[in-house]
């Protein structure tokens, strides 16, 4: 098999519906199918001569879905997720502080899990389930999290706040009443630098302003 | 970032294909990629995605044998108690990636695979970071995280949280290429670059790391990382050592620096002190003394020597459940 080069003129159409059952393969994959695992066999039976077609550098129909509603749109690969959710979407929870991976500002919630909006191409997540800050919970319907946020005022100038937000969401799903350490370390992928970082324990932990853990 | 296309292949077969072409590189988590393509570092004509590739993401134990597809993100290693049961200092490892984003999104390939750390090379003056006249920017600049073991012209250290353990103990890389699949030992998939079109790693265009096999069984191993900031930063210096016998009792030694060297370093000298050897203070620190026999500091990093000979000795004590 030779390699392509890229070009422009690679076939758009249908791109989505591709991405779409190709999510859905990697998800069962992780599900546990490992028979053949590092064999290269695995692969065989969901050989497609069409996933191997050059997208792009112009923009390619990804589909996915943001805050429970779904989303059809032309995005260049080089897009990011955090991009393409705010500048494309009007999706703004997500905040572009470090753009490098780094400060979690960007957090979001990928098929449940917590990633940087920043370091995903919007390509990479086609087919797949977004959740932002805004997906948690509204203002007049806060997420017990949001709520907790305000009531410990967990925030000052507020820009890293949706990123702990989500993160703090995440965190209590995989430990539902965190000790210190796993509080520390849930929380280890996202800055404030402001210092609000009392707050934001007490968050969790429970403070005057009561916590969501219970704790 | 530039323009890029993108393909997202299915198989290992039609991933290889399209790697082989110039200019096209494999994705994996993205964390490390984008930033270099953000910042310019690197660039790419085609990116060639590997999420959806089929059997490059799992976790096998099979017998004493760890199997792990290259794409098996280092949150799903973490989470699998058999192989975190079978290599508990697998934990450390991966614990020692302090995000839990990063750990969700980075695979153990890309880890793996990370590009090094050298800030010369993340500001673009490439991975020997030499002037235009041939001097070196590391040694005569700022080198307070670089190589105390320099190899030749290249003076980065290699980054990755996994492979000084799976260079203890002595995993093989399962790589997949146009000519088929090769299996090499985890260290051979590293070198130190002499000239500026060389890269730190071996693989060759159109290869694909396709994951990594360890055989856990009858050994003890432990990491020891010496950090700055317990969250989000990469270690100053770490250990690895897998010892095989019981007890006190070290039959054989492994034990391997990262953050060290351009390359995952071995410490042969180090293992040779110990084999055969009962594990006491004596023993440990006179091991620790040889990890770091004939390292060539620089201007900037001459503490990480004795970085290196504590985190050999609190790796050692872990391994062998001792205080020492």
């Amino acid at each position: 098999m030779k390699g392509r080069r890229v070009t422009d003129d690679a076939k758009r159409s249908g791109f989505s519906r591709r991405s779409f059952l190709r999510g859905g393969a990697a998800g069962a994959l992780s599900g546990g199918l490992t028979t053949g695992l590092l064999t290269g066999e695995a692969g065989a039976a969901a050989a497609d001569s069409e996933a191997t077609e050059t997208v792009g550098p112009g923009p390619v129909d990804v589909e996915l879905e943001v805050n429970g509603a779904t989303h059809r749109l032309a995005v260049e690969p080089r897009v990011t997720l955090l991009d393409g959710l705010r500048d494309r979407l009007d999706v703004t929870g997500p905040k572009r502080v470090c753009d490098r991976g780094t400060c979690g500002a960007c957090t979001v919630l990928e098929d449940g899990r917590p990633i940087y909006a920043c370091s995903r191409l919007m390509i990479e997540s086609a087919g797949r389930s977004i959740t932002t800050v805004e997906g948690l919970g509204s203002p007049d319907a806060m997420h017990d999290v949001q709520q907790a946020f305000v009531d410990n005022d967990a925030q000052q100038c507020g820009f890293c706040t949706p990123g702990f937000v989500v993160a703090t969401a995440a965190l209590l799903a995989r430990h539902p009443a965190p000790s210190e350490p796993e509080i520390e370390a849930g929380l280890g992928g996202n800055f404030c630098r402001c210092g609000t970082y009392k707050g934001i324990r007490a968050v969790i932990a429970g403070g005057e302003g009561g916590g969501v853990s219970g704790g | 970032m530039r323009p890029f296309g993108y393909a997202a292949p299915a198989t290992v077969e039609q991933a290889v294909g399209l790697l082989a072409a110039e200019g096209s590189e494999a994705l994996a988590g993205g964390t490390d990629l984008l930033s270099l393509l953000k910042d310019d570092v690197e660039r790419v004509d085609r990116l060639v995605a590997l999420r959806g590739v089929a059997g490059l993401s799992g976790i096998e134990l099979d017998g004493g044998t760890l199997r792990i597809g290259a794409m098996t993100t280092l949150q799903e290693l973490r989470d699998h108690d058999g192989a975190i049961a079978a290599l508990p200092a697998l934990a450390v490892a991966i614990d020692g990636v302090a995000s839990p984003q990063l750990r969700e999104m980075g695979t153990v390939g890309g880890d793996l695979l990370q590009r090094p750390r050298c800030w010369y090379y993340r500001r673009g003056f490439g991975l020997l970071a030499l002037t235009a006249d041939g001097r070196s920017m590391v040694t005569e600049g700022d080198n307070r995280y670089h190589a105390i073991f320099p190899t030749g012209q290249a003076r980065f250290v290699n980054p990755s949280s996994l492979a000084p353990l799976l260079v203890a103990l002595g995993a093989e890389a399962v790589v997949h290429g146009p000519g088929g699949e090769r299996r090499l030992p985890v260290e051979a998939l590293y070198q130190a670059p002499q000239a500026a079109e060389e890269r730190e790693n071996t693989l060759a265009p159109g290869e694909l790391l396709a994951g990594v096999e360890a055989n856990v069984a009858g050994s003890r191993s432990a990491v020891y990382e010496v950090r700055q900031r317990r969250s989000l930063d990469w270690p100053l210096m770490a250990a690895a050592v897998t010892l095989t016998g019981s007890g006190s009792r070290a039959e054989r030694a492994r034990i391997v620096l990262g953050h060290a060297a351009p390359t995952p370093h071995v410490a042969a000298a180090a293992g040779d002190v110990l084999s055969g050897q009962e594990l006491t203070p004596e023993t440990v620190a006179a091991a620790a003394d040889a990890a770091v026999e004939g390292a060539r500091p620089m201007s900037g990093n001459r503490y990480k020597i004795q970085l290196a000979r504590t985190a050999v000795r609190r790796a050692l004590g872990h391994a062998a459940g001792m205080e020492i």
